[in-house]
């Protein structure tokens, strides 16, 4: 049962001749992708919707099928329909291609996320490089668009997108340094292999530590202003630049845009999944017969459903608290996090490195808390001339 | 500490979504084709036109006095007067409108038609699922469309209806009696010999008064 996707993949590749296996390999992978992943996409927008409504209560949508959970194959076919508008002024080639340059490395950086046991489609050496070189490629499909629309709201978002992303990738990729470093290998393969195993019923998830609980807040903190995710959507900001870099995509392509996001978001999560918790591993020794693709997708759709309960409480961040969240507080914290998972390391075990290191973890939080963002009393406004 | 505030909102968002499945009241959405709200009783969407009586034709209290079609601020009402006349409730000879039109889609539902008619010929509906497929038949209403029985109006608007009846009743009382008198006063004046031709014209303006 845990095997069962691969053993059915290499019972389709056997059909294939010997010269043409590894290409038809690299195929059905590909295509299983895709297809898990917008599906999966597809379920996420109406449970999202749901969500957010019954936190606002409200319905959500509930219209169209069974609960409206066929509320995606309306938008689907909503989408596909509408008329494609270019504008006149607009680089039609760069118009064109921004979307594509978006889902393209999105899908590409979910091939090196083991999503169960040998369940990975690309087993790279420098999986984790590889996954953050690639999902570095979404920035430029964000300027693409919002250059190439020719519309200043556009051009703002496609700023504060890049303004933003570049800011948020530092934190993300020191506090994925840690574990790395821990696990003393870039594959993503050999860093879920190192949290195997289980010791007094709890297992070797790096986040049951203090420096890989610091570094899987940070990571996923991060990883909301990556994917353009509330609270950290100013490059969206529909109150502010209507939709920000794709307000001049219609009908597809804003799907595309759509489709891109989410898929990100879903990489993102899984990449979190794979360094923090312990990829697809049973949270008890006693679930280990359950098959590990499912404790993957059901930790996934947990930290989806964080992601929304997150979108349905804070408010967006302005710009200016955004920046200083990630320079002041985002980056110290996570050099200090590396700094605390080397001592974790050399401390070797015992009780002394649990105590030296979560005071290492606190200690910077509430100093670095009470200087940055302590509410600072300015006494009663008077008005001069108002009153 | 820092994220304090956080966690507080994520612990009353996480309390209204578990409520919204739970707790009924917390779900104010009314799922409007299938679940509907009572209407007030002063709710009021369109103008109709009251008949008394089975006959919408003979007894629509309607007397193409033209009032409300002046009146209408944004004159969506259209008036023939017909060339006869018909009794009107109380038994008067009164004209009656040979054409009666209400444009749906120039109305704006002011109420200032059924202000100014004094014969409570025209009153609001709450009907307001009016929409249809056809803008240019569909959205004119004629005097056929219009015209609503007064047991209508009575089970919509009860207190307005109440007021109205008592009003047009007092109407026709009077008028009853006062063709009870004229009689009597008829009867007087047969009684009475028949004044010479010469008296008649001084008679005639005394009597008129």
């Amino acid at each position: 049962m845990d095997q069962l996707p691969i053993t059915f993949k290499h019972w389709l590749v056997e059909f294939a001749p010997a010269e043409y296996q590894p290409l038809v390999s690299a195929i059905i992978s590909t295509a299983a992708i895709i297809g898990v992943f917008a599906s999966l996409f597809a379920l996420t927008t109406v449970l999202e919707r749901k969500g957010l409504g019954r936190i606002q209560n409200r319905y959500g949508p509930n219209r169209v099928g069974p609960f409206g959970f066929f509320q995606p194959i309306a938008d689907g076919v909503k989408a596909l329909i509408k008329e494609d508008i270019v504008p006149r002024a607009a680089d039609n080639l760069v118009h064109f291609m921004a979307p594509l340059v978006l889902v393209a490395p999105v899908f590409l950086a979910l091939a090196v996320i083991p999503m169960g046991r040998n369940l990975v489609a690309l087993d790279m050496g420098g999986g984790v490089l590889f996954f953050f070189a690639v999902g570095a490629a979404t920035e430029l499909s964000v300027f693409m668009a919002g250059w190439s629309s020719r519309n200043k709201y556009s051009l703002l978002g496609a700023m504060r997108a890049i303004a933003q992303m570049i800011s948020y990738e530092v934190p993300l990729i020191i506090s994925s340094v840690s574990v790395i470093m821990i696990a003393g290998s870039l594959s993503t393969v050999r860093i879920v292999e190192a949290q195997a195993g289980y010791d007094g019923g709890l297992p070797h998830w790096f986040v049951l530590t203090p420096w890989g609980l610091a570094g899987f807040f940070l990571f996923m903190i991060a990883a909301a202003a990556e994917s353009n995710r509330s609270p950290f959507d100013l490059p969206e900001g529909e109150s502010e630049i209507i939709a920000g870099y794709y307000i001049e995509y219609s009908g597809f392509k804003f799907a595309l845009f759509f489709l891109g996001e989410y898929i990100g978001m879903f990489a993102v999560s899984g990449m979190a999944i794979t360094l923090f918790l312990g990829g697809w591993h049973a949270p008890f020794e006693f679930l280990t017969w359950v098959p590990s693709y499912i404790w993957f997708f059901g930790k996934l759709l947990t930290l989806i459903a964080v992601f929304i309960w997150v979108r349905g409480t804070l408010p967006r961040l302005r710009m200016d608290q955004l920046m200083n969240f990630a320079w002041k507080f985002m980056l110290p914290m996570a050099l200090i996090n590396l700094l605390t998972a080397g001592i974790w390391h050399l401390l070797g075990p015992g009780f002394s490195r649990w105590l030296i290191c979560s005071i290492l973890v606190l200690g910077p939080y509430w100093i670095l808390g009470r200087a940055l963002f302590q509410a600072k009393n300015v006494g009663k406004r008077i008005y001069q001339y108002a009153e | 500490m820092l994220g304090e505030g956080i966690i507080k909102g994520m612990v009353e968002t996480a309390r209204n979504f578990a409520g919204s499945f739970v707790d009924e009241d917390r779900l104010t959405t009314v799922q409007y084709p299938e679940e509907r709200l009572p209407q007030k009783e002063a709710a009021r969407n369109f103008p109709f036109l009251v008949y008394d009586g089975k006959d919408p034709e003979a007894g629509l209290r309607c007397v193409a006095c033209q009032i409300c079609e002046k009146e209408c601020p944004p004159q969506c009402i259209y008036i023939t007067k017909s060339k006869d006349r018909k009794p009107d409730h109380a038994g008067k000879p009164q004209f009656f409108p040979a054409v009666f039109d209400i444009d749906v889609s120039v109305c704006m539902s002011c109420q200032i038609c059924v202000e100014v008619c004094p014969f409570d010929a025209i009153k609001m509906d709450t009907e307001f699922e009016l929409s249809t497929d056809d803008r240019f038949g569909d959205l004119l209403q004629h005097k056929e469309d219009l015209a609503r029985p007064n047991t209508y109006f009575q089970k919509l608007h009860p207190t307005d209806a109440a007021e109205s009846d008592a009003r047009l009743a007092a109407e026709r009382a009077k008028a009853e009696a006062k063709q009870k008198a004229d009689a009597e006063a008829k009867a007087k004046a047969a009684a009475v010999p028949k004044p010479s031709p010469a008296q008649v014209s001084n008679v005639v303006p005394a009597l008129a008064k």
